[in-house]
């Protein structure tokens, strides 16, 4: 690798909006290290296609109710700071559900009351109340983005184990070829299952506990 | 009366909100770690859920619903997106009445429940538990049944679940899988142990 390249690497890594993205991503994921957003997370997660598009509504929703809340944090009252902050997000939420709604009918079927409980997702909630209050809108709104992606991880991680052994399937495409079935191959049909959600996420969660330990993080 | 005997049943085993629909984990894994807590815990969400389901299905088909407004001379009108708002403000609103309430004529009960009520209030579990009543088209007194069935099945999930949570303290948990880890996988084997009631017809 040439010197130029590692350098603007090194720069990158440096700036905030990276290491705030590298923290929610992998040392202070919301879902396996803080426990928030669980709700939701595990819902949509039988295909790959709604847990993609669940994450991506909610790293939208995350980074606008930021981004909107940060600017006004010297405008809102303290003591109805709550109510504010749910109106703003609710408004977010509405407009995501109305969009997919309108764009992605099938999809918004399948996801069905789950993108309405954005609202009482800890995870938005959470970093409106101890990150969006007490920092400037961009780094709200980065803060906002990079927990969005650290949900999306764990939730586009556990979707894909999921739609792969239960259904064979990635994205709605057979991925397990027919012979291995005419082999006695059969699919996992607990991972299809609620259960199968709960147990990924465990095993999901002992995984990364088990690399940030031997990497001397955790 | 056998319909809503079945969906009494399903609303508290096969359907069951938390172990079946993922819903109300937040509070879930924060409380289940003490019997007392959570059993309170527990109550005070049936009690919240069999009046906001109800209560919100009455806000819904007499302002929201497409048409629901003809009483006004408005049947054109649909207000159907505003649900989300509205329902959680009436929930808010109402946790917030059913707190006072219970401050003013019980003391004994406000002491056991009142410092779980503020909490329940951003419990997906009973937001969920109305959208859903919302899309599975519940009549009224369905929609009654549904919230207290939703709501008994939760607090049997985490009253369940904390008394396993005290047992496994004496369990010896691999590294790396204690705390979140392992609730999760007890969630699991729980909840395929809650499917199993699928087969029941009545």
């Amino acid at each position: 690798m040439s010197t130029a390249t590692t350098g603007i690497r090194r720069k990158l890594a440096k700036s905030p909006s990276y290491q705030a993205i590298a923290q929610a991503l992998w040392q202070s994921n919301p879902i396996s290290k803080q426990i928030l957003g669980i709700c939701s997370a595990l819902a949509v997660t039988v295909q790959l296609n709604t847990a993609i598009v669940m994450s991506v509504a909610l790293t939208f929703v995350t980074a606008f109710s930021s981004l909107i809340i940060s600017s006004l944090r010297n405008l809102i009252p303290r003591n109805i700071r709550i109510i504010v902050e749910v109106a703003i997000i609710a408004t977010l939420v509405i407009l995501a559900d109305e969009f997919l709604k309108a764009f992605l009918y099938d999809i918004s079927k399948q996801l069905s009351v789950f993108v309405g409980l954005i609202i009482t997702n800890c995870i938005v909630m959470g970093r409106a109340e101890t990150f969006a209050m007490a920092n400037t809108p961009y780094r709200s709104f980065m803060d906002g983005i990079a927990n969005g992606m650290g949900y999306g991880s764990v939730l586009c991680g556990v979707a894909f184990f999921r739609e792969l052994l239960g259904s064979g399937k990635l994205l709605g495409f057979q991925v397990v070829p027919g012979a291995f079935y005419q082999a006695g191959y059969e699919d996992m049909g607990l991972m299809v299952l609620a259960p199968g959600a709960f147990i990924m996420i465990g095993l999901f969660v002992w995984l990364q506990h088990a690399v940030l330990k031997s990497k001397g993080i955790s | 009366m056998e319909n809503l005997i079945s969906l009494f049943v399903n609303s508290v085993f096969v359907g069951n909100i938390l172990l079946a629909y993922f819903l109300g984990m937040c509070s879930y894994l924060a409380v289940s770690k003490n019997l007392k807590t959570s059993s309170g815990l527990g109550v005070a969400v049936i009690f919240v859920m069999s009046i906001t389901t109800p209560v919100n299905w009455m806000v819904y088909h007499y302002l929201l619903a497409p048409g629901a407004l003809a009483w006004a001379g408005l049947p054109d009108v649909d207000l159907g997106y505003l649900k989300l708002v509205l329902f959680i403000a009436v929930i808010a609103g109402l946790v917030q009445a059913v707190e006072m309430i219970i401050d003013r004529y019980s003391q004994a009960l406000y002491n056991s429940l009142g410092v779980f009520l503020p909490l329940i209030t951003v419990n997906c579990a009973i937001l969920g538990a109305s959208l859903f009543m919302v899309e599975r088209q519940y009549s009224f007194t369905e929609s009654v049944v549904y919230g207290v069935g939703s709501g008994a099945g939760w607090a049997l999930a985490i009253i369940a679940m904390s008394t396993i949570m005290q047992k496994l303290r004496y369990a010896d948990v691999p590294e790396g899988l204690e705390g979140f880890g392992i609730r999760m996988i007890v969630t699991g084997l729980m909840a395929m142990a809650f499917m199993l009631f699928s087969g029941i017809t009545l």
